[in-house]
């Protein structure tokens, strides 16, 4: 699938969510099934910090393919962080860097994405557009 | 003996109360962050730019007359309502945090030397400790800190232990804005003074919830803003002893704040004048002198009275849903409750309560050393302010308990 047909299918199962709470019980099931980052990739180099809550990322580079890997200890994060990365891993530098991630904005979690927010979701998402580009370089 | 208030007139005078959010009623908790503001505060504030703006003192036309006088009268008001002595004592600045920097720099400079020391208390909003810290930074000051009981309450004991000759100022809390704890703070002052220590206290959290009366308490200094309190943003108050004040230098340089100036030397306005440099804002102590008025129409103690029962009302149903923790415990505090259930992130709890329409506050508080010393990153908050209702606590619990249910 390409990243858009990803952005698109999560765009449609949220579509059944009319209710708030739903939605977001939905995130936090998803949130929940995230599969806890390895001890060696949940250090302080790969922290984001957020005024409120905290994200870790890192990102393997294989055979012209990226896999992002990340958590949060917030379950609601860790849910928006699980849609984020399974929409980015497994494609090249290129197509992520290249990507417009309108599906944060389409499910009616935006405000998550606001500088506002401090919950460390917007910069991660740069994190992920920067491990691209530097894995773009690096070749 | 109090009297009881009619709570629902009192909601029909703040507007933003009978708005929804996300289709819901709004019930705001997050009173210890800011205030709403009744509609005659900002009444005062349209009147003032309508009918009588002008730049004030030394203006010799008619409406910088009134307007000099509407500051005036409203630096008055503040003297009565926080029952200073004399109008001297009254500074006014952009805040509390304005307020802190103001005597860090002006007292700091002045009275401290390196090796000296300052007490604070692990209980401080870091607007009462990183000035200190500055200060400690430019002069070698050490800052001492008062720990804490289980109870979330001052280890007075400790503090006794801190006082010392090279003690140059107590630096506290009224109230906890994280804890709730009303901290002794008459008897705190007393124990300084007996060392010939000043004090200054941070009243950013006391003022809205309670009668402060500095003849009372005795403080050196005392210091709040005026948006905690139902009044505008942007202005916030100075109380300092006017022995204390005359012996400090100006912090800021400017227009208001001079008697006379030459290319070689400016002497500096009387008090309260030479620590407003610039254009003071008449119209934010105009409006900060209204809402002060409003309180005082219903009295200190019948809203004190009115929000520990609030207080008393959500603890306990609080404590019934299991996995709570609450997060300051002492018998004495103001309207606020920092809690956690289970091991539900703050971030979690607190982003759906607002989607039920619950205005909670979730994080550190600005309280970083705080957290550190409870082991945790951050408490969710629910601050009652006297317009909250019984009813508003019930939909909090409610809320709490769905929410617990989806983890």
């Amino acid at each position: 699938m390409t990243i858009n047909e990803k952005q698109d299918q999560i765009v449609e199962t949220f579509e059944e969510y009319t209710d708030w709470m739903d939605k977001y019980a939905y995130l936090i099931e998803i949130g929940n099934n995230l599969s806890p980052l390895d001890p060696k990739s949940k250090v302080n180099q790969n922290l984001i910090e957020g005024c409120q809550s905290r994200v870790w990322l890192d990102a393997e580079y294989t055979n012209g393919i990226i896999h992002f890997m990340a958590e949060s200890d917030a379950v609601i994060v860790k849910g928006i962080v699980s849609l984020l990365i399974d929409v980015v891993s497994g494609h090249t530098p290129d197509e992520i860097l290249n990507t417009d991630l309108y599906f944060i904005d389409k499910i009616g979690l935006k405000e998550h994405l606001s500088p506002t927010r401090a919950n460390g979701l917007l910069a991660m998402v740069k994190q992920i557009k920067l491990y691209a580009l530097a894995f773009k370089t690096k070749g | 003996m109090t009297e009881k208030l009619d709570i629902k007139a009192i909601r029909n005078d703040f507007p933003i109360l009978s708005r929804t959010v996300y289709d819901r009623p709004l019930i705001y908790l997050d009173n210890a962050a800011t205030t709403q503001k009744p509609r005659c505060v900002v009444e005062a504030i349209e009147h003032v730019y309508y009918h009588q703006n002008a730049n004030i003192h030394r203006g010799v036309h008619y409406l910088s007359q009134r307007a000099t006088e509407a500051h005036e009268t409203a630096r008055a008001t503040v003297r009565d309502f926080i029952h200073a002595t004399s109008s001297n004592e009254i500074v006014f600045t952009r805040g509390t945090t304005e307020a802190i920097n103001l005597l860090a720099t002006s007292y700091g400079e002045t009275f401290c030397k390196e090796g000296d020391e300052i007490i604070i208390s692990a209980m401080e909003h870091h607007a009462n400790i990183v000035p200190w810290q500055m200060l400690r930074d430019r002069k070698g000051i050490k800052l001492k800190i008062v720990p804490l009981t289980e109870l979330g309450e001052l280890d007075i004991p400790a503090f006794e232990q801190l006082l010392s000759g090279r003690t140059k100022l107590v630096s506290l809390a009224h109230v906890s804005n994280v804890l709730g704890t009303i901290n002794p703070v008459k008897e705190i002052i007393e124990k300084a003074h007996a060392h010939n220590i000043p004090v200054l206290i941070d009243g950013a959290q006391a003022v809205s919830h309670m009668p402060v009366d500095m003849q009372q308490i005795d403080a050196d200094f005392y210091v709040f803003s005026g948006h905690k309190i139902y009044g505008p943003n942007g202005i916030g108050v100075l109380y300092g002893k006017e022995k204390w004040l005359d012996m400090l230098p100006p912090y800021h340089g400017g227009g208001e704040m001079i008697a006379h100036v030459t290319f070689e030397k400016t002497i500096f306005a009387d008090l309260p004048f030479k620590f407003e440099a610039g254009t003071p804002d008449y119209v934010g102590s105009v409006a900060l002198a209204t809402a002060m008025n409003y309180l005082s129409s219903f009295g200190m103690e019948n809203i004190a009275a009115y929000e520990n029962d609030l207080l008393r009302d959500a603890t306990e149903k609080m404590m019934k849903i299991d996995g709570m923790r609450i997060y300051g415990t002492s018998p004495r505090k103001s309207s606020v409750i920092s809690f956690l259930v289970n091991d539900i992130h703050p971030f979690d709890m607190g982003t759906l309560l607002d989607k039920l329409g619950i205005a909670v506050r979730t994080g550190h508080h600005c309280a970083m050393p705080l957290m550190s010393a409870l082991g945790i990153d951050g408490t969710l908050r629910a601050s009652f302010a006297f317009y909250n209702t019984h009813e508003e606590i019930d939909a909090l619990i409610a809320g709490i308990e769905r929410i617990t249910k989806m983890f």
